[in-house]
């Protein structure tokens, strides 16, 4: 049984403008332990994808179709339902530490209330239990520095925080959204050395949102690839850098600047992302897509399995893109 | 936290100097004298009366002598107009009833304004959140000076219920009337302010990293929400400090409560500026007494004040 | 940046998906300010009410002086307001024609309002702005004056003033408007800060602008939207500072006569039963006062939109 099943997932927002598609139509499962990354550019409904698996989408958001864990229907679900399931089976981690962690709250405050809430353990415990936590995700004095409060911290180790924060139940599935986005460079590469390490030491499922293809090589085992609101191709992470099976996918990759070839150009792909008061009915990558036939801006072919593990969206087949 | 008080008294007490500088200066500016007045007094008794109130000295000795009076015995001086009493007796008599009133006006607005604002950012849009606004939007924009006529009317000539006016050493049937007509613009105000910061509060990303952390809703309010959603009304309860003294004027004039709004209008109507000055002053140092409190108070929120 | 051919497809359907028109950040305002319907609606009602202040004693048969002596003496019976004695909203105890008073108490209330925000915005953005900008010791100095300037009560000051130096035009505007300049200058002063270090500003300036220029244009242009906003708030709050002044009786001198002023006798009248006499300046009181709220809430949604 997978631990985590989404079918057929969409996300709207009713807008002044009119109803805006976050989400339209994505399905995908996740066993225990797995990993799996979500890349997307700007505006292609990953994290609302995640939040929508949460229950933290805003007011005006409505999730439709499934979304199962432990073989328990948790779309939609009543806050007791849901409350009951976060921190504890299924944990979130952030984009941006420095507005996400309370800045008028200790962060002593700010973590140990998940262990008193949840678990019923005494101010003094949790406090004991934080400590561990802040250690294993390598915040130097964790004893003397968890008193402090959220700006007195760099962003690196803020994100540290969330992290410990997150983990601190031992949830089967993680889901980081965007981790590294807001750090700098170097920084990033060390929060995804900590991910990493802890992925293999608690063992939780993990799903990693972010844009950037080069994160996602060096964590995830599958990859799912999200455009417009809808999945254009999942595959384990080798397979997909080596033979993408979709123009956005071979667009991605293409465009990633390269140090060991004399190219004179930078390759991008033309045109923008798509405007999402006005779902498309077929293709959302259509209109920049060098493939495209008159048939894609009606229809998109199911997300079909065409080898093990691999699947694709798309009207034209493969030989077509050879 | 306590060089934090300290470095906020030391801007103070300047504050406080520059006052009473301004207020000696005026004083002694202002035409007309404590003696100008009506029966033409001979020559003799005006100096001997000149004398003794220092008005023969020259004008920075007599500067000095209004600050150092001031600041050594809390004496105000004369009054211009009523010869054989002091500004600190006339004040002395009205500030208890304005500080009554006042104090029950603070409390009520504040409690009963953050707490529509709170319920009214919970149920956002929904009918209690429409009524609370409209409740708000009708009380914000009618001063006490139109309330009170309109609340005199229904109780007191129309139903009979309360006194229309009068004093009687603060008993409550007295209070009732001023402090509606008082409190009533401020909860308003105070409100539609709670209201719209707590919602700003409830979108804010850490607020969803509580919910996140599988806090029930109240929890989260409770911890996360009330604490900084409560600042932008910290700050504006100075505001609401003098505004609320400067609407006791008129709540003096209205019900004839005898407050240091009465002492101050009947001496604009008399001319009788150190009396005038005097409550100016006053009134100015309680100000700067209490934005040091709500300074004080907003530090212990915010930690990023506390440098 | 050279980017590589396309290889196949069709370029004009990319420049169809470049339909989405760039719009200025004032037509994105304006579309917003415009979809909400309270403060349209409070504009034009701002917009007749002071059409009615301009010319509401061109179109009264009676002059705001004149009495009427049929009426004077027993205004609560004969002063009812009617269409057939030419006192549309009726009269004053006096027998005077409150249509005509109350079109120009509206009118002096709003100049006073107007006037005195003018005055307020003015010196207020300036002194701000300067501040804000030049920063360092000046700035701290220029907030410490205002600090102090804040402590001062200045309603029971202006009260001191007018009492000491006499009753005019002259003194209430300029004791109004110069009293509610510090609350401008601090919210200028803040946004100001934040301009400050925006990379346009860096970029004048490594480009030689002068401190001066770049004040004027670029830091008083992106200042118009919280400047416009706390302006209509200031209107009313003049308004009714205005009008409390004038309730004191220290106000505006007969036969001049402001919202203020008619309340005032309004209030003491609705005793003797010619509630009129407090309806009409009552309403247009505090309609315009709504008024302006409304298109003051209206402006600041539409230039910094956040979820209500």
């Amino acid at each position: 049984m997978a631990l985590l099943d989404v079918e057929n997932l969409g996300v709207t927002f009713a807008t002044n403008d009119g109803t805006v598609t976050a989400v339209n139509g994505v399905s995908f499962s996740l066993g225990r332990g797995e990993t799996l990354g979500i890349v997307g550019e700007s505006g292609s409904g990953k994290s609302q994808l995640s939040f929508a698996i949460m229950g933290l989408l805003a007011k005006n958001g409505r999730a439709t179709g499934s979304v199962r864990f432990k073989d328990q229907e948790i779309l939609n679900a009543a806050p007791s339902v849901i409350n009951a399931l976060r921190a504890v089976h299924i944990s979130m981690v952030f984009q941006d530490p420095m507005t996400s962690l309370n800045p008028y709250m200790r962060v002593s405050d700010q973590m140990a209330e998940i262990l008193t809430h949840h678990q019923g353990l005494s101010k003094a415990d949790a406090l004991k239990a934080c400590v561990r936590m802040l250690d294993a995700v390598k915040i130097p004095d964790a004893k003397g520095r968890i008193r402090l409060y959220p700006h007195e911290f760099s962003g690196g180790m803020r994100q540290r925080v969330m992290i410990a924060m997150a983990l601190l139940c031992r949830p089967d599935l993680l889901i980081a959204d965007e981790p590294t986005t807001a750090l700098d460079v170097t920084v990033q590469a060390q929060i995804m050395a900590l991910l990493r390490e802890l992925q293999a030491e608690f063992g939780m499922a993990t799903i990693l949102i972010t844009h950037d293809l080069g994160v996602i090589a060096g964590f995830c085992r599958d990859v799912m690839v999200l455009y417009g609101g809808k999945v254009m191709e999942t595959a384990p992470v080798d397979p997909l850098f080596e033979s993408p099976s979709h123009p956005y996918t071979r667009g991605l990759i293409n465009a990633i600047p390269r140090v060991d070839t004399q190219g004179e150009t930078l390759v991008t792909i033309p045109g923008t992302p798509p405007n999402m008061l006005r779902a498309p009915k077929g293709c959302p990558f259509a209109p920049r897509c060098a493939y495209a036939a008159e048939d894609c801006d009606d229809h998109l072919a199911p997300l079909t399995t065409f080898a093990p593990g691999r699947l694709r969206a798309c009207n034209r087949s493969l030989e077509d893109l050879a | 936290m306590f060089s934090f008080i300290a470095r906020r008294l030391l801007v103070a007490v300047p504050t406080l100097l520059v006052l009473i500088v301004i207020s000696a200066v005026l004083m002694h500016a202002a035409p007309g004298g404590p003696f100008n007045s009506e029966r033409k007094l001979s020559a003799e008794v005006l100096a001997n009366l000149q004398a003794k109130y220092g008005l023969d000295q020259p004008l920075y000795v007599q500067i000095w002598t209004y600050i150092r009076d001031l600041v050594l015995h809390f004496d105000f001086g004369p009054s211009f107009k009523y010869k054989d009493r002091t500004v600190n007796d006339i004040i002395s008599q009205g500030f208890p009833v304005t500080l009554v009133y006042g104090f029950w006006s603070f409390v009520i607005a504040t409690i009963l304004g953050i707490g529509a604002g709170v319920i009214a950012a919970i149920r956002q849009n929904t009918p209690t959140d429409y009524l609370v606004l409209t409740v708000a939007i009708i009380g914000a924009v009618l001063p006490g000076y139109v309330i009170a006529p309109i609340l005199v009317l229904v109780f007191t000539l129309k139903l009979g219920w309360l006194p229309g006016g009068g004093w009687e050493d603060g008993e409550w049937r007295y209070l009732v009337l001023p402090v509606i007509a008082l409190s009533t613009g401020y909860i308003a105000s105070i409100a539609r302010l709670m209201r719209s910061s707590m919602l700003e509060t409830l979108n804010s990303n850490f607020v969803r990293t509580a919910r996140a952390k599988g806090l029930p809703e109240w929890k989260v309010i409770t911890r996360h929400v009330m604490k900084p959603a409560l600042l932008p009304i910290l700050s504006y309860l100075g505001p609401v400090f003098v505004g609320m003294i400067t609407g006791s004027v008129v709540i003096d004039m209205y019900f004839s409560t005898g407050g240091i709004g009465k002492s101050f209008v009947d001496s604009a109507l008399n001319r009788d500026y150190s009396v005038m000055l005097g409550v100016t002053l006053l009134v100015g140092a309680l100000t700067i007494v209490f934005n040091l409190i709500v300074d004080v108070l907003y530090a212990f929120i915010d930690p990023k004040i506390r440098y | 940046m050279v980017t590589a051919k396309l290889r196949a497809g069709d370029l004009s359907r990319i420049t169809d998906m470049a339909e989405v028109k760039g719009r200025s950040l004032w037509a994105d305002a304006r579309k917003r300010f415009m979809r909400n319907k309270a403060a349209v609606a409070s504009l034009l009602v701002l917009i007749i009410i002071t059409l009615f202040s301009l010319s509401g004693e061109a179109i009264a048969p009676w002059t705001n002086e004149e009495i009427d002596f049929n009426v004077i003496g027993s205004a609560d019976t004969e002063g009812m307001p009617s269409f057939a004695s030419g006192h549309y909203f009726g009269t004053d105890d006096l027998g005077r024609d409150l249509f005509a008073r109350s079109a120009q108490g509206t009118r002096v209330s709003l100049m006073v309002g107007f006037v005195g925000t003018f005055i307020a915005v003015l010196v207020g953005t300036v002194y701000g702005a300067v501040s804000g900008y030049v920063g360092g010791r000046t700035d701290a100095i220029m907030m410490r004056i205002v600090d102090i300037l804040s402590a001062i009560p200045y309603m029971f000051v202006l009260i001191l003033l007018l009492v000491m130096f006499g009753r005019s035009m002259f003194m209430i505007f300029v004791g109004i408007g110069l009293l509610s300049w510090l609350g401008m200058a601090r919210i200028v002063r803040g946004q100001t800060l934040s301009l400050k270090h925006k990379e346009y500003i860096e970029a004048a300036q490594a480009s030689g602008v002068s401190s001066w220029k770049i004040i004027l244009r670029h830091i008083l242009p992106n200042l118009l939207g919280v400047v416009a906003v706390y302006t209509t708030l200031l209107i009313p709050d003049m308004i009714m500072a205005e009008s409390f002044i004038s309730f004191l009786g220290l106000g505006v001198q007969e036969p001049l006569t402001s919202l203020g002023a008619l309340i005032s006798e309004g209030s003491k009248a609705i005793v003797q039963g010619s509630l009129w006499q407090l309806y009409f300046p009552l309403a247009f009181f505090t309609v315009t006062l709504y008024a302006f709220y409304f298109v003051g809430d209206g402006l600041r949604d539409a230039l910094d939109p956040k979820d209500r």
